[in-house]
């Protein structure tokens, strides 16, 4: 496939930024939007130019590392799919694609399309946690938990904290991502003890970063490479409410 | 309380729900001009002698509701403007509609049309001569009362009156369609087997609302071009002379 890549590239935070184009050759069918950008790589490397920065680790779609707006989408157009995980075969031959970072103010550009995601460890680090003794593992069955409560845990914590949520949301609002990391735990018996103080720590967390308030579009969910349901936002809405009202009549 | 981002959604939420319910019953109260001049006169009547204590109350809880629910509307919109300072420069919409993402601009004209329509029914600053409508049809004995029928017939005789106010009914029927259903994700009393219905719900009450209120302004405006005949001519043609 010939390709035309219109890419953003940035020299820092505080760098205008700019879209450069290129046009890339030969790029096989089967390899991944981020192969693809290996090529593109290499061929800027070649030419004398600097590489485009770039967001990766595992490349199988788990580590929730890589990022980039495709054609506007995050993560490409292709849906529950992360960007390592896009095939070139979505693409026709001859065909411009925009590759932009993922856009919010709580994820500032590093540098070409490596944008700076910490503000989802604040909020983690907020409460995205049970606080127990370690040592001897607890016998696995010594903690009853309904199978309809342990999938819905497993379904929040299949989000893989990659962004994608802010990415696409009009508000860069934060909302499913701090919804599932509090719903997965929420939703279990070891997370109760906590619940409260998680979600009042984890909202604050996420509202002192800059993100956006959600408006509920749905654009998250529906960009979201895991499919998280907008319900962990609704439970997050609930279990908000709760914590503060018992919170004024403590 | 109301100060993080989801308590802000939260008064959002409140706020529009109180209007939506006040949205119903002033419309069913309002079809009453359907049965004749009768009802409708003495329903207002009713309702403006009212306990001082509740016909003000009212009216500043749903004012109170109003402003609040405008002001959080312009702080959700400046911070989400300032959380994304940049859109992608090639910006797409997967999942959101319409209705929903114009909440702003259809709930800023509906300001405006709330605003106009107090000036012209309740303060009737806009016809001042509506004021002067008395009639005994449907007072209690030996009394006048305001003359609702003849105002609302006169008032939408009127054609560009009768314009706007279906317009604004058609945005309304467009806030309500997003915001009926988003009131539910809101106070989080929704869930994903919940959420089609619940968004079904939404689209036919907003419909619901938009007859409802435009009803009586297309009625009218059919009538004064002879296209239908729903009105008893002699209360139609002349409102303002009607005793
Ligand atoms: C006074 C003018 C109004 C303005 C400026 C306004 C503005 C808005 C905005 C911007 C939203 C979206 C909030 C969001 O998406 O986060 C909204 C939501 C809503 N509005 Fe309005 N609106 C107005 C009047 C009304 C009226 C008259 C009604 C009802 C009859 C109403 C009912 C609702 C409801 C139910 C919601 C959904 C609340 C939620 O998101 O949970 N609004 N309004
Ligand atoms: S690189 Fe790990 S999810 Fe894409």
């Amino acid at each position: 496939m010939n390709l035309i890549l219109k890419v953003w590239r940035q020299d820092g935070a505080d760098d205008e930024g700019r879209f450069e184009t290129h046009q890339i050759n030969g790029v096989s069918e089967d390899s991944s939007f981020l192969e693809m950008m290996d090529q593109l790589n290499e061929q800027l490397l070649e030419e004398g130019n600097e590489p485009i920065l770039f967001d990766h680790d595992c490349r199988e779609g788990v580590c929730g590392t890589c990022s980039l707006t495709i054609n506007g989408f995050a993560h490409g157009p292709e849906n529950s799919t992360t960007t390592c995980q896009l095939h070139m075969r979505k693409f026709s031959d001859g065909e411009t694609i925009t590759v932009e970072p993922f856009r919010a103010r709580a994820f500032p550009v590093v540098r070409d399309l490596v944008v700076d995601r910490s503000a989802f460890d604040r909020i983690t680090q907020a409460g995205g946690f049970i606080t127990v003794r370690t040592g001897s593992a607890p016998d696995g069955n010594a903690l009853p938990v309904p199978k309809d409560d342990s999938d819905k845990a497993m379904d929040a914590a299949a989000c893989i904290g990659c962004g994608a949520c802010v990415a696409s949301c009009k508000n860069a609002s934060a909302m499913l991502f701090t919804a599932a990391k509090a719903g997965h735990l929420n939703l279990l018996p070891q997370g109760q003890a906590e619940k409260d103080k998680r979600v009042l720590s984890m909202v604050s967390a996420m509202d002192k970063s800059g993100f956006g308030n959600c408006r509920n579009y749905g654009e998250c969910s529906a960009a979201c490479p895991k499919d998280i349901s907008l319900d962990y936002i609704a439970k997050l809405n609930r279990d908000h409410v709760k914590a503060k009202i018992k919170k004024i009549f403590a | 309380m109301f100060t993080s981002s989801i308590g802000k959604k939260y008064l959002m939420a409140l706020t529009g729900f109180v209007l939506i319910g006040f949205v119903f019953v002033h419309m069913a109260g309002n079809l009453q001009i359907l049965m004749g001049p009768e009802k409708i006169n003495a329903y207002a009547h009713a309702l403006q002698s009212l306990p001082m204590p509740i016909l003000w109350g009212s009216r500043i809880f749903l004012l109170v509701c109003v402003v609040l629910h405008a002001w959080t509307a312009i702080v959700l919109i400046r911070e989400n403007r300032a959380a994304r300072p940049r859109e992608n420069d090639v910006e797409v919409t997967k999942r959101a509609g319409l209705s929903s993402l114009k909440m702003g601009l259809t709930g800023t004209i509906l300001l405006f049309f709330i605003v106009f329509h107090l000036l012209h029914f309740t303060v009737r600053a806009v016809y001042p001569e509506y004021d002067d409508l008395m009639t005994t049809v449907g007072a209690p004995e030996g009394m006048e009362v305001h003359n609702v029928y003849s105002m609302v017939l006169a008032g939408f005789q009127h054609t560009w009156v009768s314009v706007f106010y279906v317009i604004s009914m058609f945005l309304l029927c467009g806030h309500l369609g997003h915001g009926f259903s988003s009131v539910f994700q809101s106070l989080g009393i929704r869930s994903e087997s919940w959420r089609n219905k619940i968004d079904w719900a939404a689209k036919g009450y907003a419909w619901l609302i938009f007859l409802g209120f435009s009803i009586v302004p297309i009625l009218v405006i059919g009538q004064k071009f002879d296209l239908i005949s729903f009105f008893e001519p002699s209360l139609f043609s002349e409102p303002l002379a009607m005793r």
